[in-house]
């Protein structure tokens, strides 16, 4: 399941936006993507969405995933999106997850969201989502075959 | 405790897992050699030491428990039409959900409440939103729980003013305002100071509200929130009667005496789905309490001794799949605290996977708990599942694993030092972590997520928050600040720094800034001049 040692190791980001302090999914999901062979970096709680672009960044992360359970999401979400394009980063897998109302979600992915995982979805979806489309970046980017 | 292995006859059995949904291994049979070496001593009737069965002598059939619905969402003014609602339902007491930033300490208009005013509970930012929360709610005629932690002792304090302005006094107030900060560092994480002066604040209150508020829990001692963090049943009960031993030992301190305020301290646990792993939870919860307040508390007061709760069936057991079957989750959570002898219930709604829940779903909830009361039959007898072999076992061996905690959590000097090194916290989330994988894995079922999927759901109708309510909210705060005397608040918070640097209680000084109409995020942020903030540093 881990990645091959050439390879350069899917770096992501999971994100708590917002101050709400349901981590129980952010952690299970870090856990399982760490598992998984992957750089994981949990921001830990009642991150804004500036301190959230800003750690992406940092960490050249291939991915973010952003927990909400707090219904903030239309808010949060859009402004984290806003201030990675402002800094040029639009390569960035962003995935959601959380209690998210089905009438949302067309409106998140329009706003470039790649995913909505809500209550129930099982780990090895998400880390297979998140693998699939790092993997796609890495090869964008040509660095790596 | 069992006397002599037993004889197994050959058992045909299915594949599956014979444990609690906590991985507690489940025997096939109990019978007469798990029965209580000492059932006197160890069990004894309802209503006496050590409160086994239940904290009263004819338990339902003296009174039934409170049927307490959580509200709260919007501005104060949608709550208030919810709470009275809900007393027309049926209700017998109130129970207040503030919203994220009323619980960080955050004013509506502070720029990180942005998306967040009224979304998962109501926004009270000063006196005037506390008023108008219990308009037309004479406060001398209900009891209210408010669920807040970090703030607490400011939203006790617009509360007693409220009650103030309806010429109701403290005294008379009756209730019970969360306060428990140490299960907010272990699960819940909505705190606004160090640990150390957050304990301090916890304090204050016990020993203020012993001496004015005979009739108000100053705490409700939680393990709700260590349990939807992903806590098994066994560190739930175990945290979270440690936190309450932590409380206890900073009163001792403090130089009260166990038995002037024991009897206000109050408890708080999850109803989950595992039926009798439950019951036996409240059962071991009792008689530890009641032990150790007595024997290292030194209580004399059997009100000391006696553990009464409060539950609220599992948030987290409740899917977005085929929401409809979550009635059935909670009526079942909801026999099991009956049944466990809980004093006061709180039933989840269907749609809450989902989001807040509708008015529809709500009165579902209720209706629930209303099924259990008056048509069941389980009110009839007080602890109609004590002496049954598997309970009584299992009780005990609920009791043994807190007993295991406890010292493990004394090895590390304490609870305080614990949470500092996150044990609970990682405790928590390696069971949450080892949950998800029986799912995973499929050796564990929850109908309609890993098993039993149905591909063609119909939609749910779910509570939208206008979006409009949190303008609603930044207006009605404006409102306040413009009306009051910015000399008056001034003074009344130069005052909470100079107290909160100070040794004394603080709730006078919180008390006269709230009736300055100083804003809750106000008063937090001259106390975090004093005590600092607090941020942890995750495990998982």
């Amino acid at each position: 399941m881990t990645e091959a040692a050439t390879a350069r190791k899917i770096r992501v980001v999971v994100a708590k936006p917002g101050l709400d302090g349901h981590d129980r999914g952010a952690k299970i999901i870090a856990r399982a993507l760490r598992d998984a062979g992957m750089e994981v970096i949990y921001t830990g709680l009642h991150q804004t969405p500036a301190q959230i672009a800003e750690t992406v960044i940092q960490e050249d992360a291939d991915a973010v995933g952003l927990s909400i359970l707090s219904g903030a999401h239309m808010t949060l979400v859009p402004r984290v999106v806003e201030l990675l394009a402002e800094q040029g980063v639009d390569d960035v897998l962003v995935t959601v997850g959380g209690t998210i109302p089905a009438e949302d979600i067309p409106e998140l992915k329009k706003l470039g969201v790649a995913e909505v995982f809500t209550p129930g979805a099982g780990t090895e979806e998400i880390v297979e989502f998140i693998r699939a489309g790092a993997r796609e970046r890495h090869e964008r980017d040509g660095q790596h075959p | 405790m069992a006397a002599e292995p037993r004889q197994k006859p050959e058992l045909i059995e299915r594949e599956a897992e014979f444990s609690t949904i906590s991985g507690h291994p489940i025997e096939p049979l109990y019978t007469a050699a798990d029965a209580p070496a000492d059932p006197a001593a160890t069990i004894g009737d309802p209503g006496e030491y050590p409160f086994t069965r239940g904290p009263y002598p004819s338990m339902y059939r003296g009174r039934l428990w409170t049927m307490r619905q959580f509200a709260g969402f919007g501005t104060v003014e949608e709550t208030n039409e919810r709470f009275h609602y809900l007393l027309d339902q049926g209700q017998t007491g109130l129970s207040t959900a503030f919203d994220m930033p009323t619980l960080m300490g955050y004013d509506s208009d502070h720029p990180r409440s942005l998306g967040e005013v009224g979304r998962e509970g109501v926004a009270v930012d000063s006196l005037d939103d506390m008023e108008a929360l219990f308009a037309g709610i004479p406060l001398g005629g209900v009891t209210t729980s408010m669920t807040i932690n970090a703030p607490a002792a400011i939203a006790l304090a617009f509360y007693v003013l409220v009650g103030e302005r309806q010429g109701v006094s403290a005294e008379k107030l009756g209730g019970t305002i969360q306060t428990d900060i140490l299960k907010e560092y272990i699960a819940q994480k909505e705190w606004c100071f160090p640990i150390e002066p957050a304990m301090r604040l916890v304090t204050d209150m016990i020993e203020w509200c012993s001496e004015q508020m005979p009739r108000w829990h100053p705490i409700s001692i939680s393990g709700y929130h260590i349990r939807e963090a992903g806590s098994t049943a066994q560190q739930e009960l175990a945290f979270t009667l440690k936190d309450g031993f932590t409380y206890v030992e900073a009163a001792l301190e403090r130089g009260l005496d166990v038995d002037d305020f024991a009897p206000r301290l109050s408890f708080f646990f999850n109803a989950h789905v595992d039926f009798f792993e439950e019951i036996a939870k409240y059962r071991a919860a009792r008689r530890i309490w009641a032990r150790e307040m007595r024997d290292t508390y030194g209580a004399k007061r059997e009100e000391s001794m006696r553990l009464r709760f409060h539950a609220q069936t599992a948030g987290v057991s409740l899917t977005a799949q085929q929401p409809l079957n979550n009635v059935v989750r909670t009526s079942l959570e909801a026999l099991a605290a009956v049944l466990g002898g809980t004093q006061s219930l709180h039933t989840n709604s269907f749609d809450e996977a989902l989001a807040l829940p509708t008015e529809d779903a709500v009165r579902v909830a209720l209706r629930t708990q209303q099924i259990i009361a008056l048509e069941s039959g389980v009110t009839n007898t007080a602890d109609p599942l004590g002496g049954s072999w598997f309970v009584e076992r299992l009780t005990d061996e609920m009791e043994s694993a807190a007993y295991a905690y406890f010292a493990r959590i004394e090895e590390l000097g304490g609870m305080v030092e614990a949470i500092r090194q996150n044990f609970p916290q990682r405790e928590i989330a390696d069971a949450s972590f080892a949950y998800q994988q029986e799912l995973n894995e499929r050796r564990r079922i929850v109908v309609g997520v890993n098993d039993l999927v149905q591909s063609d759901e119909g939609e749910t109708p779910i509570l939208r928050i206008d979006p409009g309510l949190e303008q609603k909210q930044l207006d009605r705060l404006q409102a306040t600040r413009a009306r009051r005397n910015p000399a008056a608040v001034e003074s009344a918070l130069t005052e909470l720094r100079r107290a909160a640097a100070s040794e004394e209680n603080l709730m006078p000084s919180i008390l006269v800034a709230a009736r300055a109409l100083a804003t809750e995020g106000e008063m937090i942020a001259a106390m975090q001049e004093v005590f600092g903030t607090y941020a942890e540093s995750p495990v998982f």
